[in-house]
């Protein structure tokens, strides 16, 4: 599979995963969210820069438990819950989230 | 219930594969809600050491993996104080593995417990699942 962005063409897994992770920019992100029908917000980018910037310093993607916490953490504590993530990323913060964000799926994600 | 899970980890962090496998076990199994704790004896204590550098055998250094054990509540790691001594290492030579406690507002606590051959026996000893890798 693949999808194009920014005139580009970036090869992804069976799932939709980003194959090569140092591939990503903002405007893959930005064509997966089209393409799933569900448009970008400053609220969406807090989150997947939050992403990046986690797997940067721990080479994993956090689990969702670890995510909302952190989130709650940097964010405020009325978006570190699992209700405000899945109005955000209704297919699962940690799924959809990270998907977004160029990076694998969490480690135990189904 | 509860149940006290112990992964006990004996084997250099690379060469084979029982160090990754055993933390990403250990990362998942912490998604139920167990006690969980990590031990390092013998060569595993290898695997907490600071300035890891894979880039000539071309393995991904997962050493940063051991950072984030903390947000996954993964808080009581036991290292072996013999194992250091008898390979020339001390806790400064291992990673400063912290984790924040949520209920103290967030204050960093130290996760590595440094205990004798003697003492981590006992710990063992009140566990109800032990694996070893």
């Amino acid at each position: 599979m693949a999808i194009e962005a920014n005139g580009k063409t970036f090869e992804t897994d069976e799932e939709g995963y980003l194959a090569n992770l140092n591939e990503w920019e903002p405007a893959v992100a930005t064509a997966m969210a089209e393409a799933e029908d569900c448009p970008l917000t400053d609220e969406h980018w807090d989150i997947i820069n939050f992403l990046r910037e986690y797997y940067e310093e721990y080479q994993i993607a956090p689990a969702v438990r670890v995510l909302t916490k952190a989130v709650g953490k940097k964010l405020g504590k009325d978006k570190g819950n699992s209700k405000y993530l899945y109005e955000l990323f209704p297919y699962g913060p940690g799924k959809q989230a990270c998907k977004y964000a160029g990076l694998p799926k969490p480690t135990g994600c189904v | 219930m509860v149940k006290k899970f112990m992964y006990i980890n004996r084997k250099a962090p690379y060469g084979t594969i029982y160090a990754l496998e055993s933390l990403e076990v250990v990362l998942i199994g912490a998604a139920f809600d167990q006690d969980v704790s990590l031990a390092f004896i013998g060569d595993g204590v290898y695997q907490l050491t600071k300035g890891q550098d894979t880039k000539a055998i071309g393995q991904k250094n997962f050493s940063t993996v051991y950072m984030a054990l903390g947000d996954y509540d993964v808080n009581k790691i036991y290292v072996e104080k013999e194992s250091l001594e008898e390979r020339g290492l001390t806790l400064d030579d291992l990673q400063h593995l912290v984790w924040e406690d949520e209920d103290e507002d967030w204050a960093e606590k130290d996760s590595i417990r440094l205990v004798s051959r003697a003492e981590l026996s006992d710990v063992l000893d009140e566990q109800d699942v032990l694996l070893s890798f």
